[in-house]
C-alpha cells in the first residue's frame, strides 16, 4: 500500500505532509512527557524488528501467496499508539530512501494511511477497547484481526482518495474503490492472522509487554489492601449484628428442629448438681441472655447482643493470633540459638 | 526459501548502497541539506506537470542523466530499484487509455492500420510511468551518494524533531543486525523444512515471536550500554557539516535549471 511520489499531486502531498506532521508532533509531545528515555531505544529496535519482521514470508494455506506482518498494529500493541507512530515514520522513511518503497514527496501520504490509522485507530479505539478488561488469547486475536482489517480498509480508502485528489487516473471513484477495498480486505484478515499469532506468543511468554492492556489495573482496583478489606469485614459485621440481626427467624434451626421432632421440646431439660450449678454460673455471666437485655423485651437488645458478640469473637481471634505468634517467635529464636 | 532470498537481497542492498554513500567522490562531498533540497525540488517539479505534458516531463530527465553520468552511478542498480514502484504505478496507469479515449494524433505509414491513433489516455499512462522511474531515480540518486547519518543530519537541519532522527537512526542500525538474526532462524527453518515455501502457520507466531521478545531484551541491553555512554535520551554527536561555496553552486545552479526547464518545456 506504499504510495509512489508518482501517485501524488504536490498540493495532496503537501497537505498530507501538513497533517501527518501535526500527528506526528502531538505523538513527540506525548512521548516526551513521560521523560522516559529507555523508550528511544525500544523504539528503534522495535522499528528495526517490524522492519525485518516484514521481510519474512508466512505462508498462507491454499493459495500458494504469502503474507507479513502489520506493522502499526504490533508496534502500537507494544510501544503504545505515540511511540509506536514515531517507530513507524522511521520504518516508512527508511523504506523508501533505501528500497524506493514509497516515495519522499508521498511520505506524508504513506504516514498517514499505514501508521497513522495502524497506531491511533488500530490501538486506541479497537485495541485499548478490547483489552480494557484484561488480555486473552482470544481477546488479542479479534483485536488484531478486526484493527488489521479496519485499518488497511482505512488506508485503502485514503489511498483511493489521494490518488483521485491528485488527479493522476481516469478511474472513476467507485470503480477504484470497488478495487481497493477487496483486495485489502483479503490483506488485512491474513496480516491480522499474523500479527494476532506474533501477538498471542508474546502473551503467553511475555504478558507485561502488551501496551493497554487493562487486566493488572482492573485487578489491583479490585483487590483491597489488607486494611481496606478490615474495614469493610467490620463494617459488614457490624451492619449484620446490629440490622440484619433485627429479622432474624424465630423459628427453629436445624438442630433445634431435629431435637423437637424427638422431645417435643428445642431445649432438652437436665436435672442435677452440675447441671444446675453450670445454669446459676451461666445466668450471672450472661449479660445478654437469649441475645437481649436482662428482664427487657426491647428489640435493640438483639442488635447489642449481635454487635457485642460479634466484637467479642474478632476480639477473641486476633488474641489467639497473638498468642501464636508468640510462641512461633520464641520458637524461632530458640532455633537460632541453637544455630549459633 | 523465498524469504531468505528476498532478505539476503534487502541486506544486500542496503551494505551495497551504503558502500556507494561511502564512496569519496565530488557528488558524495556536496552538503547533505543541498543534495536533499535539491532532490525534493526535483520531485515536486516532476510531479507537477500536466499528466498529458509528456514533452515537459521529458525535460526534466536532464538532472539524472547528468548526474548518474558524472557521479559515475551505476543506472541498473538504480532501474532495479523500480521493480517496486513500477508495478503499482502501471497498475493504476494501465486503466487511462480505457477511460481516456480522446484522441490527440494519429501516427501515420502503417502497412496493416494505415495510422494508429493515440488517445490522451495513452500519454498520461506514459507521462505517469514516466513520473514514476524520474522520482524513484531521483531519490536513487540521492542515498547512493549521501549516508543516512548526513541525510538525518540534514533532517536536523530543517528542525525535524531530534526524537524522529535519533530513532531513525536507530532503524537503520539494528535493521542489518535483525536482519542477519533472521537470516540465521530462516536458515534454520529451512534446513529442518527442506522444501517448505515460507514460514508454516503453525509456528508463525513462535517464529517471529521469537525474534520480538529476542528484540526487546536486545533494545534493553542497548539502552544500559547507551547510559554508560551518557546517552540522555538524544544523540549529541550529529556532525553537522560546512556549507561551501561549491555547495551553494551545486544548489543554487540545480534550482536554476530544473525551474526553467519547467517553465519552457
Amino acid at each position: 500500500m506504499h504510495m509512489a511520489d508518482a501517485l501524488v499531486s504536490p498540493a495532496v502531498a503537501g497537505t498530507m505532509y501538513a497533517v501527518s506532521a501535526a500527528a506526528a508532533g502531538y505523538s513527540i509531545y506525548k512521548v516526551r512527557r513521560e521523560s522516559d528515555s529507555s523508550k528511544i531505544p525500544v523504539m528503534g529496535v522495535m522499528g528495526a524488528f517490524v522492519f525485518a519482521a516484514q521481510m519474512i514470508n508466512f505462508t498462507i494455506p491454499g493459495t500458494g501467496s504469502s503474507g507479513h506482518l502489520c506493522g502499526g498494529m504490533l508496534l502500537s500493541a507494544l510501544l503504545g499508539p505515540y511511540a509506536g507512530f514515531l517507530s513507524m515514520i522511521g520504518v516508512l522513511l527508511i523504506q523508501c530512501l533505501m528500497f524506493a518503497d514509497g516515495g519522499l514527496l508521498a511520505l506524508g501520504c504513506n504516514v498517514w494511511n499505514m501508521a497513522f490509522y495502524g497506531c491511533f485507530i488500530g490501538s486506541m479505539l479497537i485495541w485499548k477497547n478490547i483489552m480494557r478488561k484484561g488480555a486473552s488469547r482470544k481477546k488479542i486475536t479479534a483485536a488484531s484481526i478486526t484493527g488489521c482489517i479496519v485499518t488497511l480498509q482505512l488506508g485503502a480508502f485514503s489511498v483511493t482518495l489521494e490518488t483521485l485528489a491528485s488527479g493522476i487516473t481516469s478511474l472513476s471513484f467507485i470503480s477504484f474503490v470497488s478495487v481497493m477495498q477487496p483486495i485489502h480486505l483479503a490483506i488485512g484478515l491474513v496480516e491480522g492472522i499474523i500479527t494476532a499469532c506474533v501477538l498471542c506468543f508474546v502473551y503467553e511468554a511475555r504478558p507485561d509487554i502488551l501496551w493497554g492492556v487493562g487486566g493488572d489495573t482492573v485487578s489491583a482496583r479490585g483487590r483491597l489492601t489488607f486494611k481496606k478489606t478490615l474495614v469493610v469485614l467490620s463494617v459488614s459485621a457490624l451492619v449484620i449484628a446490629g440490622v440484619v440481626s433485627l429479622f432474624a427467624s424465630s423459628h427453629p434451626d436445624g438442630l433445634e428442629w431435629s431435637i423437637e421432632r424427638l422431645t417435643g421440646s428445642t431445649e432438652i431439660e437436665a436435672e442435677g448438681g452440675v447441671y444446675d450449678t453450670a445454669e446459676k454460673l451461666q445466668d450471672t455471666t450472661a449479660v445478654l441472655p437469649d441475645y437481649s437485655f436482662k428482664n427487657s423485651d426491647s428489640p435493640a437488645g438483639t442488635s447489642v447482643s449481635g454487635v457485642a458478640g460479634g466484637v467479642a469473637v474478632i476480639a477473641v481471634c486476633v488474641a489467639a493470633c497473638y498468642v501464636f505468634r508468640f510462641f512461633r517467635h520464641s520458637g524461632q529464636s530458640g532455633l537460632k540459638g541453637e544455630k549459633k | 526459501m523465498k524469504s531468505k532470498r528476498r532478505f539476503k537481497s534487502a541486506s544486500g542492498q542496503m551494505r551495497q548502497i551504503e558502500l556507494l554513500a561511502e564512496k569519496d567522490s565530488w557528488l558524495n562531498r556536496i552538503h547533505p541539506l543541498c543534495k536533499f533540497l535539491v532532490t525534493m525540488l526535483y520531485i515536486v517539479l516532476v510531479v507537477s506537470v500536466h499528466r498529458y505534458d509528456l514533452n515537459g516531463l521529458l525535460g526534466m530527465c536532464v538532472y539524472p542523466i547528468v548526474l548518474f553520468m558524472l557521479g559515475e552511478i551505476s543506472v541498473t542498480e538504480g532501474l532495479y530499484r523500480l521493480r517496486i514502484v513500477l508495478p503499482l504505478v502501471c497498475f493504476i496507469g494501465i486503466f487511462n487509455p480505457f477511460f481516456d479515449r480522446e484522441v490527440i494524433f494519429y501516427i501515420e505509414g502503417f502497412s496493416f492500420t494505415g495510422r494508429i491513433a493515440v488517445t490522451s489516455g495513452v500519454i498520461s499512462m506514459f507521462t505517469l510511468m514516466l513520473k514514476g522511474i524520474l522520482t524513484v531515480l531521483a531519490a536513487y540518486l540521492l542515498v547512493a551518494t549521501t549516508t543516512i547519518d548526513k541525510i538525518c543530519s540534514a533532517l536536523r537541519m530543517l528542525h525535524v524533531p531530534k526524537i524522529l532522527v535519533t530513532v531513525v537512526l536507530l532503524i537503520y542500525r539494528y535493521a542489518s543486525l535483525l536482519s542477519s538474526e533472521v537470516r540465521k532462524m530462516s536458515q534454520a527453518y529451512s534446513l529442518r523444512a527442506p522444501g517448505h515455501k515460507g514460514v508454516n502457520p503453525k509456528v508463525w507466531g513462535s517464529f517471529a515471536g521469537l525474534l520480538l521478545i529476542r528484540s526487546i531484551d536486545r533494545a534493553q541491553i542497548v539502552y544500559e550500554s547507551m547510559l554508560l555512554r551518557g546517552f540522555q535520551g538524544e544523540f549529541n554527536d550529529m556532525k553537522n557539516q560546512k556549507i561551501n561555496k561549491k555547495d551553494y553552486l551545486f544548489f543554487g545552479g540545480w534550482c536554476a535549471i530544473l525551474v526553467a526547464i519547467r517553465i519552457l518545456m
